[in-house]
């Protein structure tokens, strides 16, 4: 729907232009201090393809786990009503504004030898503090509530019609879910994803505080970089260009106005 | 437009320009604090924090504020522009970094030395008895990066006994090792002597006999250019003299 254009006040343009520049000036910066002699060579080296390849692998694996967990989450939290619900979706939204460092602190307090779940892992002979585990384990920590809020938002703006519909036609639940739900969300389901794999991808303080730093095991794309700053800076840029990339692909992806069509 | 938009940025951005060089009156004349920034070694925190409030206490309106981080980071971010009016290296090999870039105000000295030591959890889980013990198999090991400090004298350790390492973790600092070894999650970590004195009863210190062989020896000099130049050489002298060199001794340091 075409809405006729409110003029806005001219000075609220120097804030917003401020705003922008403080984003893009410092992608600027950092352009500048590229190599690009050594560019290829840089972020082909195989240390950071190892990086790249163990960040990919881990931020996949995080994003299908955030989907088997976060999906059937965002329906109870979208299509039911419970007591204390609001509180319930308070608390598993948490991870989006805790710092990842304390989220670090978290998961090795339950999942590390000594924590809450220690003595039970180790019964199984599962050892999860300094592995790709532990990766995994807070990439899905600090990514699950990116999925569950976009399809949360999606599920709501949705509305349950069709899905009223289809069960009156006398459609059993799984097959109204499968049928009529998904793919009426499924771009809500897309974006938010992507927004996952994403978080997932640039994850650092909670990797860095319940992973450790290990080439190959633990040590992804942001590890590495980190790493690498004080040794060889001109890599580190080299590396932070192919993230800027990656972000850049993943906001054409999953910019809003997709989600909501 | 252009024009305004820099006008605009540049208003944003200068105060906070200004509020990173406030230690301009390095005299300190009558109730203006100064402010003195050191930039040390993770391993000094301690230590450092101790001597600045002594250096405090004897030089009125005068702070002394500290970063404390890895060696190798903190060189790189002086190289960068960081305000630090003081370098304190936990070795040669960086502050070299600092002198290479013609960033030393004076020639660096020496002021301690430090050896490694094993940590382990209190109970010493896994029984390490020795710096050969730490390549049994299934020992989680945690040192530091081959890069920073801590992580070169754990190498040379390492190829001087002709022990192959295989950590589970490289930390960026010495503390973060001391952190994964209190918390229980590593069975052994390679710190520094200093350290597991200053971890009291969180950690138990395993000596060998061959940690004399590889020491590291910790320069400190001003930083060139400078505003508070006076008291950065104040500085530098407290911590070499007979103060400074208390607090170090008492926290386990050795004289260079």
């Amino acid at each position: 729907m075409q809405q006729r254009q409110v003029g806005l006040p001219a000075w609220i343009f120097v804030p917003a232009a401020l705003g922008v520049t403080l984003v893009l000036l410092p992608l600027v910066g950092m352009v500048s201090r590229v190599e690009w002699g050594s560019f290829f060579e840089l972020v082909t080296s195989d240390s950071a393809l190892t990086a790249l390849s163990l960040s990919l692998r881990t931020s996949l694996v995080a994003t299908v786990l955030c989907l088997l967990l976060g999906v059937p989450m965002a329906l109870v939290l979208a299509r039911t009503s419970f007591r204390g619900q609001g509180l319930v979706r308070s608390l598993v939204l948490l991870p989006l504004v805790l710092p990842p460092v304390v989220g670090g602190i978290a998961l090795l307090y339950t999942f590390g030898r000594r924590g809450l779940l220690g003595d039970e892992l180790d019964a199984l002979g599962l050892q999860i503090a300094f592995s790709t585990t532990a990766v995994v384990l807070a990439q899905t920590f600090v990514s699950l509530p990116f999925l569950v809020v976009s399809l949360e938002g999606a599920l709501r703006s949705a509305g349950a019609r069709y899905e009223e519909v289809a069960a009156s036609l006398g459609a059993r639940p799984t097959t109204v879910f499968r049928r009529v739900t998904l793919p009426l969300v499924m771009p809500g389901l897309v974006s938010g994803a992507v927004l996952s794999f994403a978080r997932a991808l640039g994850e650092f303080g909670a990797t860095i505080t319940f992973a450790g730093s290990l080439e190959g095991t633990t040590r992804t794309l942001p590890l590495f970089i980190y790493n690498l700053r004080v040794v060889d800076p001109d890599a580190a840029v080299a590396m932070s260009l192919v993230l800027v990339a990656v972000a850049v692909l993943v906001i054409a992806f999953a910019r809003p106005g997709r989600s909501t069509w | 437009m252009k024009s305004l938009v820099l006008t605009a940025v540049l208003a944003l951005t200068l105060p906070l320009a200004a509020c990173g060089s406030d230690s301009d009156d390095s005299s300190g004349g009558g109730d203006k604090t100064t402010t003195l920034t050191v930039y040390a070694a993770a391993s000094l925190t301690a230590t450092f924090e101790e001597i600045g409030k002594k250096f405090e206490a004897e030089h009125d309106g005068v702070k002394v504020e500290f970063d404390f981080g890895g060696s190798s980071d903190l060189v790189t971010q002086i190289q960068e522009g960081a305000p630090a009016d003081v370098f304190a290296s936990a070795d040669t090999a960086n502050m070299d970094k600092l002198v290479d870039a013609d960033l030393a105000g004076d020639d660096p000295e020496n002021f301690a030395t430090n050896t490694l030591e094993i940590a382990t959890p209190p109970d010493n889980p896994a029984g390490v008895a020795g710096f050969q013990d730490l390549a049994k198999k299934g020992l989680q090991l945690v040192v530091c990066a081959p890069e920073v400090p801590c992580g070169a004298a754990t190498q040379t350790m390492a190829d001087n006994l002709g022990v192959t390492l295989k950590p589970v973790s490289e930390e960026q600092s010495v503390t973060d090792v001391l952190a994964k070894v209190t918390s229980g999650e590593a069975d052994a970590g390679v710190v520094y002597v200093t350290d597991v004195t200053a971890a009291g009863d969180a950690v138990t210190g395993v000596t060998f006999p061959e940690s004399g062989d590889v020491v590291n020896t910790y320069p400190i000099a001003p930083v060139e250019g400078t505003d508070a130049e006076d008291l950065a050489d104040d500085f530098v002298e407290f911590v070499l003299g007979d103060t400074g060199q208390q607090v170090l001794q008492d926290a386990g340091f050795g004289q260079p």
